[in-house]
């Protein structure tokens, strides 16, 4: 059992996070200097390097310190390794975007490793009021990445939007976390669970409705529906290396954030399933039926991020150990086959101004064969075919589903995953089978986008054939949770 | 005379609603913000009101930290709106339509 109240102050605790902190301070230094751009990359990649390094020597560390306010365990190692592996991708994506549109700043890597080291402080406690402070370092910096081509109108206004949605969900979280405090008279969520029966028996009003203003602010920030109205907009008009990173990492914290408070702590509530539930149903049916009539390639992957949302909440309206660890894997596999997805948009965007359409796919195939093919993998994965990964999380979610006896949520949930297939595939359509001969602009392939793509294709399909190796860490992630 | 903390929490939903009602009609960004603001604001009246009923220290130290972030936050968002009016010459939120809102 972990001392609740540890007033160890042991800095490896939170080595990764001040790492990252040291790298984006250096690039921020390092601006002043001549061509500052070229470096900040490589700054990054280092600090992120040394990042996972500490990160790793933390597994299978069980220990709490800074009065309770940090601790360590494997759930949030392990989410703390996929935020790496996160900012690492929105590293790679981002440089020959940001040349192509006079953008190249070094501020964007700086600003992309302080909101990486949010996310971690937010996986990395057990107390409600650092993981929002945690939620507020990560969603700060990522308002101005939103909003980073700063002479483009659509960029601006997404940063905007992407602002006012973020406060106000916070302002709902606050309110939550106060709730919580005056019922149970700490924000420590270990305290607040080991009291937590007495506690709703004395304060059952207050408990309730604090829990319930977290999960608003909560589904804002994860962009479930019915809270999902600004996600296409922001999504739509960021930049798309900014894009790729907030459509996997902060939906990953959020989701971090989500299962240690309500898959451990108030899984007593009857009423959160029910809840859960609506959400989980919700969330799929409206991003897959508006995802339908889009032909933007960038709002359908926002939309069918709302879809993966809701995938998600059937992990967390199954609860239970399984279904923690089978959305951690998804979680995982997502961040891997959408981040390819957006890499495909960046590059269409980076050959020429025009907004990326899918009738600009048109011819891919001829001329690229070997990257149509991947973008084919990445469209599977998404669509949720084997042997992919993305069939394979999403198998495991409705296998728990199913075990614990939610069968009309895995119909709903399958027929979802069905309805989705008609939209993914009219990327691919435009791509193999309309107007192959047309007049295809070839794409320009640097370095570092030619490593993601291998990243994503290879753990796209390699996780997909031999998962088990993933299923374990995911497994192991959850061993003494809390 | 003491006030119960029913009082305080009354006062600081009251003020919530306000807050949320403020974001969800008013069309200038500058008005959208003062909301916000108020919101948290009320979320910090219920951590101090807890705080003094329970007699512990830890919502008096938490206000002082949610009030450092709404302050970074009131900068990069009055920073955002200062570069979104050099490009349009207007905070008016109907008028960011080139997104479908």
């Amino acid at each position: 059992m972990i001392d609740f109240t540890s007033a160890q102050i042991d800095f490896s605790l939170i080595a990764p996070e001040i790492s990252l902190l040291v790298a984006a301070f250096i690039i921020l230094l390092g601006s002043s200097f001549k061509k500052p751009a070229q470096a900040a990359p490589i700054i990054a990649l280092l600090g992120i390097a040394v990042s996972i390094s500490f990160i790793s020597n933390q597994w299978h560390h069980q220990v709490s310190g800074f009065y309770g306010m940090v601790t360590c365990d494997n759930f949030g190692v392990t989410f703390k390794l996929l935020f790496s592996i996160i900012a690492m991708l929105g590293v790679l994506i981002a440089q020959k975007y940001l040349q192509v549109k006079n953008i190249n700043k070094p501020e964007y890597y700086a600003l992309l490793l302080i909101s990486t080291m949010g996310m971690m402080v937010m996986a990395n406690t057990t107390d409600l009021v650092v993981i929002f402070l945690g939620l507020e370092i990560m969603s700060v910096p990522l308002y101005v990445l939103a909003g980073f081509a700063r002479r483009s109108l659509e960029s601006n206004e997404a940063g905007i939007k992407y602002f006012i949605m973020g406060a106000f969900a916070s302002a709902f979280l606050l309110m939550g976390i106060a709730f919580i405090f005056g019922a149970s008279e700490t924000t420590d969520l270990r305290r607040i669970v080991a009291d937590f029966s007495f506690n709703l028996s004395q304060s059952r009003t207050l408990l309730l409705s604090g829990i319930g203003f977290i999960l608003i602010g909560f589904a804002f920030k994860v962009g479930a529906a019915p809270f999902h109205s600004w996600v296409p907009d922001v999504y739509q008009g960021a930049p798309t290396p900014v894009t790729a990173f907030f459509s996997v990492g902060p939906k990953a914290a959020g989701f971090a954030a989500l299962l240690r408070i309500f898959s451990y702590g108030f899984d007593e509530v009857e009423l959160l399933t029910n809840l859960f539930w609506g959400l989980a149903v919700l969330t799929m049916i409206v991003g897959n039926v508006l995802a339908l009539k889009q032909t933007n390639i960038k709002r359908i992957l926002a939309y069918s991020s709302i879809a993966h949302a809701g995938y998600i909440f059937v992990a967390l309206t199954v609860g239970g150990s399984n279904a923690i660890s089978s959305a951690i894997f998804y979680l995982i596999a997502y961040t891997l086959f959408n981040v390819g997805g957006f890499a495909i948009v960046t590059i269409m965007e980076t050959r020429s101004n025009a907004k990326p359409e899918l009738k600009e796919l048109n011819g891919m195939a001829k001329a690229h064969p070997y990257l149509a093919a991947v973008l084919a993998l990445f469209v599977f994965a998404l669509s949720g075919f084997p042997p992919t990964v993305g069939f394979i999380g999403k198998f495991y979610i409705f296998s728990e589903a199913v075990k614990h006896g939610f069968i009309w949520l895995t119909v709903i949930g399958v027929l979802n995953s069905f309805a989705s297939v008609y939209y993914y595939f009219k990327i691919i359509k435009a791509a193999y089978f309309e107007n192959t001969d047309a007049e295809f602009k070839r794409f320009d392939l640097n370095l570092s986008m030619i490593v993601l793509f291998i990243i994503c294709a290879v753990g796209t399909l390699g996780i997909g054939l031999f998962p088990q190796e993933i299923i374990n860490i995911s497994k192991s992630a959850i061993f003494a949770f809390l | 005379m003491e006030l119960s903390i029913t009082a305080y929490i009354i006062v600081a939903v009251v003020l919530f609603a306000i807050g949320t009602i403020g974001v969800l009609i008013s069309r200038n960004i500058i008005m959208l913000f003062m909301s916000v603001e108020l919101m948290l604001n009320a979320a910090n009246l219920v951590l101090i009101a807890f705080s003094l009923k329970l007699n512990i220290m830890d919502g008096h130290a938490f206000v002082f930290l949610i009030l450092t972030v709404a302050a970074a936050e009131a900068a990069v968002g009055l920073g955002m709106v200062i570069n979104l009016y050099r490009n349009r010459e207007t905070i008016n939120i109907d008028r960011f339509n080139l997104l479908k809102w």
